[in-house]
């Protein structure tokens, strides 16, 4: 099991630990509601150094960025991020991304842990007949999140680190570390990438600033209220973009990208099954893998993600579900282990992000 | 008397009724719990076998019951306010069983070898 540089100082602050993308990581602290109040609220900071880093560099860098992104990296500026993902030939989902352009031709990319050496791989074969050099760098960094409404002074006042001139998916680097405004709650927040001594001396820092320390478990609770996927649950190997909802991400009008074809006719087909919101009507939780089910009895697709959430106090769900079952107010039914409880479709963006723009 | 099982749930007798819950433990891993799924009075439960689950905000956890017999009981209380599992476990039951076969206790585990199974999952 890999450990991120901050290992032992999440054991010594009592974390609960588990193995999440290959990691042993914190998923809790003081407790996932608490966590997540923190970060909706004031501030939190996770250990996020699982994630994996690709410099692409080279001659035909941009263009082979392109050839294996969805988003279209022609038009952006340096110190630019775009969202998007890696497909298979067929449209399935190899992994969801970052993409931050450095320079001309040099590019910064972030990839899922639990994907690491399955990207890396499909990366490196995909780069023959293209002058690139990539570098798979995940061991060289760390990574941290500083997220919630206050984390903009936090990050001037306990790191001295002042992002107010960045808006929303933009970075900048200092030195040698890299600061973006991202994240994954659905709050304002900032990204921090740097060497392990670095990245503990900041984590070190915030928490005897009194900063709260987050785990993966409101990572995901917080993530899910603001309807962002997560890779293994909303997509896959087997789920497209267009199914998961994420078709502003997927530049069709690019003259090529692995997995184009498909999407193209995906799209003009209209995708079978699509991720949507489902709200339950009852105490029942919905959790990855029940059963979803339309009026009838029949089973119609399977939820994706489900929590009781914890700002709306109430049972939701993202769910993948026949195209049929998937507009707005549909009735459905969801089978929580004996029992079968009404619910319909909802909006899949529970909670509306407080981004910086 | 008071019986454990490996998996947390606790069995409080009283004559030929045993009261089942959580541990102190269990109650203290899952975090704030937001729901019981309880079966019905006069449902069957088997010795071993899931009769329920408890969920907390991360996850939905069975509920394995250490003896078989007939639901006599469910904690009402509990519908409207799961936490109290959390407050105080082992008054805030979750059903009362009327037990068929008495003689399965003897498989259980006492408050000692409980304590046990607890200290071996502290890592």
């Amino acid at each position: 099991m890999k450990t991120t540089c901050l290992h032992d100082l999440h054991v010594a602050l009592g974390a609960l630990m588990s193995p999440f993308g290959g990691f042993d990581m914190p998923i809790q602290y003081a407790g996932i509601e608490e966590e997540h109040r923190a970060v909706r609220n004031a501030c939190g900071v996770f250990d996020v150094s699982h994630m994996g880093e690709v410099a692409v560099t080279g001659p035909d860098a941009e263009r082979f960025v392109n050839h294996i992104f969805t988003n279209d990296v022609r038009e952006m500026p340096d110190g630019k991020i775009l969202y998007g993902m890696m497909l298979h030939p067929d449209g399935g989902t190899v992994d969801d991304l970052l993409v931050y352009k450095r320079g001309d031709n040099d590019f910064f990319l972030v990839i899922n842990a639990a994907n690491i050496d399955k990207d890396v791989a499909w990366i490196e074969k995909n780069a023959e007949g293209f002058d690139v050099k990539i570098d798979h760098q995940s061991d060289r960094w760390g990574e941290l999140a500083v997220q919630g409404p206050d984390a903009e002074r936090i990050m001037h006042d306990v790191l001295g680190i002042d992002g107010s001139d960045l808006t929303f998916y933009t970075f900048k680097t200092i030195g040698d570390i890299i600061v973006s405004r991202t994240g994954y709650t659905g709050e304002d927040g900032f990204e921090i990438y740097a060497d392990a001594e670095k990245i503990r001396g900041y984590w070190q820092k915030l928490i005897h600033a009194g900063v709260q320390p987050c785990g993966l478990g409101c990572r995901d609770t917080l993530r899910f209220e603001a309807g962002l996927p997560l890779y293994g649950d909303e997509l896959g190997d087997d789920i497209t973009p267009l199914e998961a909802g994420l078709g502003i991400f997927v530049k069709l009008d690019k003259p090529e990208f692995i997995g184009r074809e498909a999407l193209a006719a995906q799209k003009a087909s209209g995708p079978a099954r699509k991720i949507v919101g489902i709200e339950v009507d009852g105490q029942a939780i919905p959790r990855h893998g029940y059963e979803v089910l339309d009026s009838e009895g029949n089973k119609v697709g399977e939820v994706t993600t489900g929590y009781h959430s914890i700002t709306l106090d109430k049972n939701i769900a993202m769910a993948l579900v026949d195209a049929a079952h998937a507009a707005l107010d549909t009735p459905l039914q969801v089978k929580v282990r004996r029992k079968v409880f009404p619910a319909k479709v909802i909006k899949k963006r529970f909670y509306t992000p407080n981004y910086k723009k | 008397m008071l019986y454990y099982l490996p998996t947390h749930e606790y069995a409080r007798i009283e004559g030929n009724i045993a009261t089942i819950g959580i541990s102190e433990f269990a109650a203290h891993q899952l975090g704030n719990v937001v729901y019981v799924d309880m079966p019905e009075e006069d449902d069957e439960v088997t010795k071993g076998e899931d009769f329920g689950a408890i969920e907390s905000v991360k996850a939905a956890s069975d509920l394995f019951s250490p003896v078989s017999g007939t639901v006599v009981e469910v904690n009402e209380a509990l519908v409207d306010n799961p936490r109290l599992v959390n407050e105080d476990p082992m008054n805030n039951w979750i059903i009362k069983v009327e037990m068929s076969d008495p003689s399965e206790l003897e498989e259980l585990l006492s408050p000692e070898a409980y304590e046990k199974v607890c200290e071996a999952e502290k890592h």
